[in-house]
């Protein structure tokens, strides 16, 4: 079964912190790391392999540097990885992503594709859905567990807002995965040797044979107009005096939002 | 577009290395200069004191191939579970109305499954028409069904905007819908607002987990679509009376190739859906113990509310995940949000702070988690929420 995983490399953004005066973002250092949920994709794919037999690929599409977030993979487990990166790839949006994830996917070939169930710079969650539409696969989204798979059929729990729902899907398929799924192993010793040495293969623009017009800052329709602090919150207060006395103004204020 | 530093006016001061989060800026021969990694988020422009990291417009900028001008009306994608319609889909409406009345142009909503009364429900909420399908494909959820019919009724009849709740269901079947019409999608969106100038659709979100809010644009295709974070649009006024249409949809074959074989509510007492709970009451570390939890459950009760964790309360084991806030958890935004005993790590921050009013209860008074709360009390939660209960009770009476 070939098993493909896509990850992204991400800031890491407990390094992100708000400055209180100005409430603007302030980054310490430039720790990148792997998305936390795509942890989870990897350790799905690796136990698939483990049950069903097969290869698992890595892709992630960003900077040279995104190398680093590959070579972690391979520690991990994997048997391959691609890294997508062009000059031309950049300022792309979540529809210009999914559509070069496509391309890339569409040469490697597929029976399993695994996604974490959003990144946690952008939160969107599309780019996952998006590939499996351009790929003309069905997708099922935030899995929480795979119950069942062999060569055709699969059985997952997918979350809802209000519970899950037990969904059966016809392979290929495409997964995006929230944490509750797996326990993401850490890398191996052997593995990360092995990892240090591996030569990451690579796919440029024009290996994709995809169409220019439809990638990068060009071929992304949405637009980034302005960036802007968040609004401050108004009055903040520390209630002052005795508790029997704090605890009474809070209640008031309760009753003034009308929630008594 | 690119985004350039004026090097002859750039004063090194370096506050503008900090502020990329992708590390695109450098100090190279005493200036600060973007690398390749820039990936147009524009965060550095508002930090440089001087002013000369700029924006400048590439020529040539590739155009949609499709006539803007033919898409007209707003539309809400109404979502259901269970054949009832989420609390989201009529505050959509609600916010719908206010965009469709600002273009001129009229609001309708789509709705797949429920009854044909629902339907009519829709334009009491303010709907001047109503795209329905009772089918029973439309049962259970299922991505292709939904997005294919969705993606036809596009095609069809051309809408400008449209507006879906980001929930489980929106968030999962709206980016297809947008990838296969090549148009641009907005997850995640906290306001919406129509350009005056050019009635494009001004989309406000959060990015980076909330530390920067970013306004996002789809001039050159159509329509725009934007999922909408539940409780943050408000309903408007329920009027049965108001007049409008039903356009019954007729459904070809629509490929399914994923199958609800069970649907699971979990109902716990206290499982509560937290996107739309109206207060809050979360706990963390700070409770101990889990029955800690019980007097939150006992708070939560009276004020009509749920219950919440931190991460820390989670992995201790005290409440299972699905009440986590935070970034690896949900993003609730309530009218009242109350942590008790939760010190407030960013991580849990970006889950909460679009709360209307945050309250916090901690022993710590330097805890992070008073520079975020509107109204703040130092002291052991447990003396505090014991006298808030029997406060709250005294005032029911």
């Amino acid at each position: 079964m070939n098993i493909v995983v896509c990850i992204k490399q991400v800031p890491n953004t407990a390094d992100v912190k708000i400055n209180p005066e100005t409430n603007t973002l302030i980054r310490e250092g430039t720790q990148s790391m792997i998305n936390p949920y795509d942890l989870h994709a990897i350790e799905a794919a690796l136990q698939i392999r483990e049950e069903v037999g097969g290869t698992v690929l890595a892709i992630t599409m960003g900077p040279p540097q995104a190398e680093e977030a590959l070579r972690e993979v391979l520690s991990m487990g994997a048997d391959e990885v691609r890294l997508i990166s062009d000059r031309a790839f950049a300022g792309s949006d979540t529809w210009a992503t999914a559509y070069t994830l496509y391309k890339a996917i569409e040469r490697i070939g597929y029976d399993v594709i695994l996604c974490g169930k959003q990144a946690i710079d952008g939160d969107t969650a599309q780019v996952g859905p998006e590939v499996a539409e351009f790929l003309k696969i069905p997708h099922i989204a935030y899995v929480k567990k795979i119950e069942a798979i062999d060569v055709h059929l699969i059985r997952v729990q997918r979350m809802m807002d209000d519970g899950y729902d037990i969904v059966e899907s016809s392979l290929p398929v495409l997964l995006t995965v929230v944490k509750e799924i797996n326990t993401p192993r850490l890398p191996s010793l052997k593995g990360k040797m092995a990892a240090k040495k591996a030569t990451i293969a690579r796919m440029d623009f024009d290996s994709l044979g995809a169409d220019i017009e439809n990638v990068g800052l060009n071929g992304s329709p949405t637009q980034v107009k302005n960036i802007f602090a968040p609004p401050a919150k108004f009055d903040r207060q520390v209630l002052q005096g005795r508790l029997e006395d704090q605890v009474e103004s809070l209640v008031k204020e309760l009753r003034n939002l009308k929630c008594v | 577009m690119r985004i350039v530093v004026r090097a002859d006016k750039c004063t090194a001061c370096g506050q503008c290395l900090d502020s990329c989060p992708y590390s695109a800026i450098e100090m190279r021969e005493g200036r600060a200069f973007i690398t390749g990694e820039c990936q147009f988020c524009k965060a550095c422009l508002s930090v440089c004191p001087e002013g000369v990291i700029v924006e400048i417009a590439d020529e040539g900028r590739a155009k949609g191939h499709l006539e803007i001008s033919e898409y007209r009306g707003v539309w809400v994608f109404a979502e259901q579970r269970h054949g009832k319609v989420a609390t989201v889909a009529l505050e959509l409406l609600g916010a719908g109305r206010r965009l469709a009345d600002e273009l001129k142009t009229d609001l309708s909503a789509v709705l797949f499954g429920c009854s044909d009364a629902d339907a009519r429900e829709l334009i009491g909420w303010g709907a001047d028409s109503v795209y329905h399908s009772g089918d029973s494909v439309f049962d259970h959820f299922n991505d292709e069904p939904y997005s294919e019919l969705l993606f036809n009724l596009v095609k069809e009849y051309k809408p400008e905007i449209v507006i879906a709740g980001a929930t489980s269901i929106g968030r999962s079947f709206i980016p297809r819908v947008a990838a296969r019409l090549k148009t641009g999608l907005t997850a995640d969106c906290t306001a919406l607002e129509i350009d005056k100038d050019t009635g494009n659709l001004l989309q406000i979100r959060p990015a980076f987990g909330g530390n920067i809010m970013a306004t996002i644009l789809c001039p050159n295709y159509r329509p725009q679509i934007a999922t909408v974070r539940p409780r943050v649009m408000k309903k408007g006024d329920y009027d049965p009376a108001r007049k409008g249409q039903i356009i019954e949809v007729p459904i070809h074959q629509l490929s399914c190739r994923t199958k609800v074989l069970q649907t699971v509510t979990e109902a716990s007492e206290c499982m509560v859906n937290l996107q739309e709970a109206e207060v809050i009451v979360s706990g963390g570390r700070g409770l101990g113990d889990p029955k800690g939890f019980g007097m939150l459950q006992e708070l939560a009760g009276l004020l009509g509310g749920a219950v919440g964790s931190s991460r820390a309360a989670v992995d201790e084991g005290w409440i299972p995940y699905s009440h986590q806030v935070g970034q690896t958890g949900k993003t609730v935004c309530p009218k009242i949000y109350i942590a008790c005993g939760i010190s407030g790590a960013v991580q849990h921050l970006v889950g909460m702070q679009s709360s209307d009013i945050i309250i916090a209860i901690n022993k710590n008074p330097e805890a992070p988690i008073f520079n975020a709360a509107t109204y703040g009390i130092v002291g052991d939660l447990y003396e505090v929420i014991p006298l808030l209960i029997k406060k709250l009770k005294e005032a029911k009476q």
